[in-house]
């Protein structure tokens, strides 16, 4: 009697691990299929980066990599083969990283000394200067694209650096953010160091930033790649080519989409662009999560 | 909320918000307020005279059949890169919530499309997606499907759309699974207990729970499929062909900087910060509900 009881439990419990082996089996195939169809585009645009263009243009790319990678990505870097003629995409390359590191580092200053005067001073106007930042949350640049061009232009800000980073270095986000952190500091360690003799800007720099590091690095991935992967801001504001961020550069590299385009360069300049954020991302990959998640809060 | 503990002084605290500031009032509240201004305004068509006209350009916009055209492109496109970029992730964290060997490559695999730039994201799937050189326009011409979005409207939609909703998973993979991680095992394992299979669990306990997450993300990816998209369509269609592509941030930008037509971009402008606007409160209206739930 008991024997059977015994026999009947060690069937369910083997009809039990076989439904979740299968049920396992489905995950991983779901998620395989996920993968694939993210990493497919990459692939081969990785591929057609390594082949010479006529194989491309006959419409034979494989699904293997070739054997003319160092060449395509030597004349992609050095620039200026073939029908449209390009950027060096070493200068576009540079340039979009001048860009990003501008924007990413200049938002987080701006944003770390507004979020400190607004979560500790108490001053007339306090509420008037929070509200005046948290506005501009809500008019993204594509918005306001025809009247901020008039801006750049009248503070003859076009064709240069600063035109390009600038107006994009406002940040509510980002202040938002700090401030967020700043108030969850306790008042004992604020006391403390008023105590200590500590003025406002001392007590800044030793222990409110020592403090932030991990937000700012969140914050820096996040930003970085905000800034890297811009488009129609540089497109409006830089007609200069040695100022062409690689993005704009490449989508201009297509033309208008013909076949005989020097697709293999085209898509050796495309990996060289979406290598950087990549790079950051997969590597800061703790903070890039962390900083997504508190950043929308 | 504030503080106890506080610094004194005026002048320091305004001297921090200064530069934040500045930028502020220069390049944001200025042209916004120019762009409300020019909407109220009518240039001549040699750009000589130009004069008040109220909210007559306001009209025109939204009389103009292009406008309304761009309009409709942009609730299909928004609806369809937000249905697919939130479904596929919710399906794929899901999965990834599980206790499977190797969640964490997984998981690693599919968030760093995040990084890839909308326009650069155009130009792979145009590689892909090329009638003649691409490797799946190639084969379904090849195997009697007419594919050319050049010349058919509707396949350039679907090919933005994809292009679009592929950069967004990975974002919307991030929330979801943060979202499925927050819910307590011990509901799951009751219900469980309770004989509830997978599926069941799944609507009448995951999902509810989950709602704060879908609903915000629906906000930013509409905001994504309204704004950060323009780089996607311009770099993949050029709003064509004719003009089955073009939403409504692309017909603001072609009016103001190819037709130099002010008070038109302008007033196309102001209805779209109003739109955005209007989404920034609802999400945040929203967040506050999120953090309580």
């Amino acid at each position: 009697m008991s024997a059977a009881v015994e026999e009947g439990d060690r069937l369910a419990a083997a009809a039990t691990t076989r439904r979740r082996r299968q049920s396992g089996a489905l995950t991983h195939a779901i998620l395989l299929l996920g993968v694939l169809a993210v990493v497919f585009p990459i692939w081969i645009a990785v591929v057609g980066s390594t082949h010479d263009a006529s194989t491309i243009g006959r419409g034979d790319v494989p699904l293997l990599p070739g054997a003319e990678a160092v060449e395509n990505y030597a004349t992609a870097l050095t620039g200026g083969a073939g029908r449209f003629s390009s950027s060096p995409a070493t200068l576009m390359l540079w340039n979009s990283a001048a860009m990003a590191l501008l924007i990413a580092c200049g938002k987080i200053a701006i944003s770390l000394l507004s979020a400190y005067a607004v979560a500790f001073f108490s001053f007339p106007g306090r509420m008037v200067a929070f509200w005046t930042i948290f506005i501009t949350l809500m008019l993204p640049v594509e918005v306001r694209i025809i009247p901020t061009y008039q801006v750049i232009v009248d503070l003859d800000l076009f064709d240069s650096m600063a035109g390009l980073t600038v107006p994009l270095m406002a940040s509510a986000t980002a202040t938002l953010l700090f401030r967020q952190f700043f108030l969850t500091v306790p008042d004992e360690v604020v006391e403390a160091a008023k105590i200590d003799g500590a003025g406002p800007l001392r007590f800044f720099r030793d222990i409110l930033l020592p403090l932030s590091v991990t937000n700012i690095a969140a914050l820096f991935v996040i930003l970085f790649i905000y800034g890297w992967n811009q488009y129609l801001w540089p497109l409006l504001v830089v007609n200069d080519r040695s100022l062409e961020t690689v993005v704009v550069g490449l989508t201009r590299m297509i033309g208008t989409g013909d076949a005989q385009n020097e697709w293999n360069v085209i898509m050796a300049t495309a990996v060289l662009a979406l290598l950087p954020p990549v790079a950051v991302v997969v590597a800061m990959q703790r903070w890039f999560v962390r900083g997504l998640t508190e950043t929308e809060k | 909320m504030r503080r106890r503990v506080i610094f004194r002084g005026t002048a320091l605290p305004l001297l921090l918000l200064a530069p934040q500031l500045a930028v502020t009032a220069v390049f944001f509240l200025w042209p916004a307020g120019v762009a409300v201004w020019q909407s109220v305004l009518q240039q001549d068509a040699w750009g000589l005279r130009t004069e008040f006209v109220g909210l007559r350009n306001f009209a025109e916009v939204l009389a103009d059949p292009d406008w309304r055209a761009a309009a409709w492109n942009t609730a299909v496109f928004s609806a369809a890169v937000a249905g697919l970029a939130m479904g596929a992730a919710l399906v794929l964290a899901a999965q990834a919530d599980k206790s499977i060997r190797g969640a964490r490559a997984y998981r690693t695999l599919l968030i760093w499309p995040y990084a890839v730039a909308p326009a650069v994201a155009a130009v792979l799937w145009l590689f892909l997606f090329h009638p003649s050189i691409g490797l799946i326009g190639r084969a379904l011409n090849a195997n009697g499907i007419p594919w050319d979005t050049r010349l058919n409207g509707g396949q350039a939609m679907a090919l933005v759309v994809l292009a679009a909703a592929w950069k967004q998973v990975s974002y919307n993979f991030i929330f979801f699974l943060a979202g499925l991680q927050a819910i307590p095992k011990s509901v799951l394992e009751a219900a469980s207990i309770d004989g509830a299979r997978p599926v069941r669990r799944f609507w009448t306990i995951v999902f509810p729970l989950l709602s704060p997450t879908t609903f915000f993300l629906l906000v930013v990816n509409l905001v994504y499929a309204f704004f950060d998209t323009f780089g996607t369509i311009h770099a993949l269609t050029g709003g064509g062909p004719g003009k089955a592509t073009e939403t409504l941030i692309y017909k603001a930008y072609v009016e103001g900087v190819q037709n130099t037509n002010l008070g038109s971009a302008a007033a196309q402008s102001v209805i779209l910060m109003v739109l955005v606007i209007a989404l920034t409160m609802v999400q945040f209206r929203f967040v506050e509900r999120r953090v309580h739930y």
